[in-house]
């Protein structure tokens, strides 16, 4: 099948020059003999990419359709597990709320702020931009660093946010912050948006400094009058690579805060307020031991996951456009 | 006629397209953010240099007046109760970190050397398979993850951590990306005409070229391998990271917050001082990191 795939690609010319009178097929396998350091080379990587990434996917489809408890054999049940997932979990319908909300939230604003930031730091002189980088990127990669929004917010008034707040006489008594409904979900969003300059916006950086300087001249000749214009003209539409692949880290961070949320909220989180399906999943399939049904969560999300990569990927190629 | 716009300059060099009502609005935007971003991080540094008094002081303070390394001496202290030594846990994060790295680096540069410069049936096919995965966040597998580490009975041993590191694919996607622009085709194909092989070529020839792609490789898969707390494949203690351990510390509750931020300080500052020491070889890695539609 692959290599179908690939000759699509080759143009008529090349194609018909490099069959050499042979059929496909034969022209297929001699390529691949000729070519099989290239295998070698790829075997070991390959391998366990798909040991451990293809195959867990293909697996969970599998046994989503199935009844599944680690101890016996799957037992068919076609698509009862996404039945009962719809139809008779409400907690599910809450997560998926929760996770929609989160990630429509934190996806954009994160991508958004990677690039301003990146657009910004770009205007700076070289030794300030490292400095500033470092600034903005530190938290993404300093692991449980974010546990410290846990001492600022603390639910007792040795937390700073209820300090100030009692300070200022706006309260009494200090809020529980990570136990109440009301503030879980918003001071998630805000955590997560905390950690999310990471390898996006080390992307942009780069891409910004890619630019070559002698579009600008040529732009404002042509009549480009303020910063915004260039932007939207000239740099974004030479950086849509980087800004495709900062889109890409930009979704799959956003359906993978599930750390973070448990972390400061614990789990369950008060009320299901911050349970997302990453919650869900983990609680199926690594307390209660349904897997059949934690698979079916599992395909939900990829899912979901892809049909937001696809809406994005059309968005992306209105950029630059007046 | 109209008359000669005067261009604005920035030290000699002339600046286009920038107003001074924008570069000053700029400024106090990032500003801002800036600070929001540093507080947090500032705030972990101070309070671990708090010695016990300051650290329960009504209003907190955002400043240290005698700073003192007990909380640090504490942290070994603390973890002198815990059930394993502590260096074991310590141990534990830098073996896992060394090993799945170094895998990964093997494994992921020779890959993308033969997906970036090599022509072969099924190339892109492979590829678009690896950019597929960068979409999805590893955690929705855990699951069947679980299963298949179980079948090959890795449950509970450095193995399950280490081996699936070597297969990430950030890394071979920035390193396949940063050849396919920074190695010319012309000197790979001269150096077989005169006869080496292509592993020769791959060792001798493309990986000097791309130094800063690995040290991106690397400095992607240390992240996640240094950062990686409780893992639902480990039970036994002794075989625990020291995230893990920094999490029991922290969720001790407020009479350990000064060792808990001391902890969090010993945990970021390697991240970070590895970034620091290479920047800018990370940025030019990112610079070809784009994806095509």
């Amino acid at each position: 099948m692959s290599f179908k795939f690939n000759l699509k690609k080759r143009n008529k010319a090349e194609e018909i020059r490099s069959y050499n009178g042979m059929t496909k097929l034969q022209w297929t396998w001699k390529e691949v003999l000729r070519n099989k350091t290239a295998y070698f080379m790829l075997a070991p990587f390959f391998t366990l990419f798909v040991i451990f990434t293809v195959l867990p996917v293909l697996l969970s489809i599998f046994l989503s359709l199935t009844d599944f408890n680690m101890l016996e054999m799957p037992e068919w049940q076609g698509l009862k597990n996404y039945i009962r997932l719809f139809l008779e979990d409400e907690i599910f319908i809450l997560a998926c709320q929760n996770t929609l909300i989160f990630a429509a939230i934190t996806g954009p604003v994160s991508y958004i702020l990677s690039l301003l930031v990146a657009w910004f730091v770009n205007e700076l002189p070289p030794k300030i931009r490292a400095v500033v980088t470092l600034v903005f990127y530190a938290p993404s990669i300093s692991g449980q660093v974010y546990l410290i929004w846990k001492t600022l917010f603390s639910s007792d008034s040795y937390g700073w946010a209820n300090a100030v707040l009692m300070d200022l006489g706006m309260i009494t008594e200090p809020i529980l912050w990570f136990e109440d409904a009301k503030y879980v979900m918003p001071l998630c969003i805000v955590v997560a948006l905390w950690t999310s300059l990471g390898t996006a916006f080390l992307s942009f950086i780069a891409g910004f400094q890619t630019v070559d300087r002698s579009m600008y001249e040529a732009g404002a000749v042509d009549g480009i009058k303020n910063r915004w214009q260039e932007l939207w003209y000239i740099t974004l539409p030479t950086m849509r690579p980087q800004m495709m692949f900062g889109a890409v880290l930009a979704i799959t961070n956003s359906f993978g805060f599930g750390g973070v949320v448990t972390a400061l909220c614990g789990f369950p989180s008060v009320g299901y307020a911050a349970h997302t399906i990453m919650h869900h999943l983990d609680d199926y399939g690594g307390q209660r031991y349904e897997i059949g049904y934690a698979s079916a969560i599992a395909v939900v999300l990829f899912i979901i996951m892809f049909g937001a990569n696809r809406v994005i990927k059309k968005a992306l190629s209105k950029v630059g456009e007046s | 006629m109209a008359a000669v716009k005067k261009l604005r300059t920035r030290g000699h060099r002339v600046v286009l397209n920038r107003s001074a009502g924008g570069d000053a609005g700029i400024t106090f935007m990032l500003t801002i953010l800036g600070i929001i971003m540093f507080v947090p991080m500032y705030y972990v540094v101070i309070q671990s240099l708090k010695p016990l008094d300051e650290l329960f002081r009504f209003p907190p303070e955002f400043w240290v007046y005698s700073p003192t390394f007990d909380n640090f001496a504490d942290l070994f202290t603390l973890m002198g109760d815990s059930w394993v030594p502590f260096s074991r846990y310590i141990f534990n994060t830098v073996f896992l970190t060394v090993c799945g790295t170094l895998g990964n680096l093997v494994f992921a540069s020779m890959a993308a050397y033969s997906l970036a410069k090599l022509r072969f049936p099924g190339r892109n096919a492979i590829f678009q398979l690896i950019v597929a995965s960068l979409m999805f966040h590893s955690t929705v597998n855990q699951v069947t993850h679980f299963i298949i580490l179980s079948s090959f009975g890795w449950i509970d041993t450095y193995l399950s951590i280490i081996v699936p590191s070597m297969a990430t694919t950030m890394g071979l996607y920035l390193m396949k990306q940063f050849m396919e622009t920074s190695v010319p085709d012309t000197v790979l194909e001269s150096a077989r005409l005169d006869g080496a092989s292509e592993f020769r070529i791959f060792l001798t020839i493309a990986m000097p070229m791309v130094k800063p792609a690995w040290l991106t490789l690397m400095i992607e898969c240390f992240k996640t391998l240094w950062n990686s707390g409780s893992s639902i494949y480990i039970h036994s203690e002794e075989l625990k990271t020291f995230n893990y351990a920094i999490n029991q510390i922290v969720s001790g509750g407020v009479a350990r917050s000064g060792a808990a931020a001391a902890a969090i300080v010993v945990m970021m500052s390697v991240p970070i001082i590895i970034f620091v020491i290479n920047q800018s070889k990370i940025i030019e890695t990112m610079g070809s990191s784009g994806m095509k539609d």
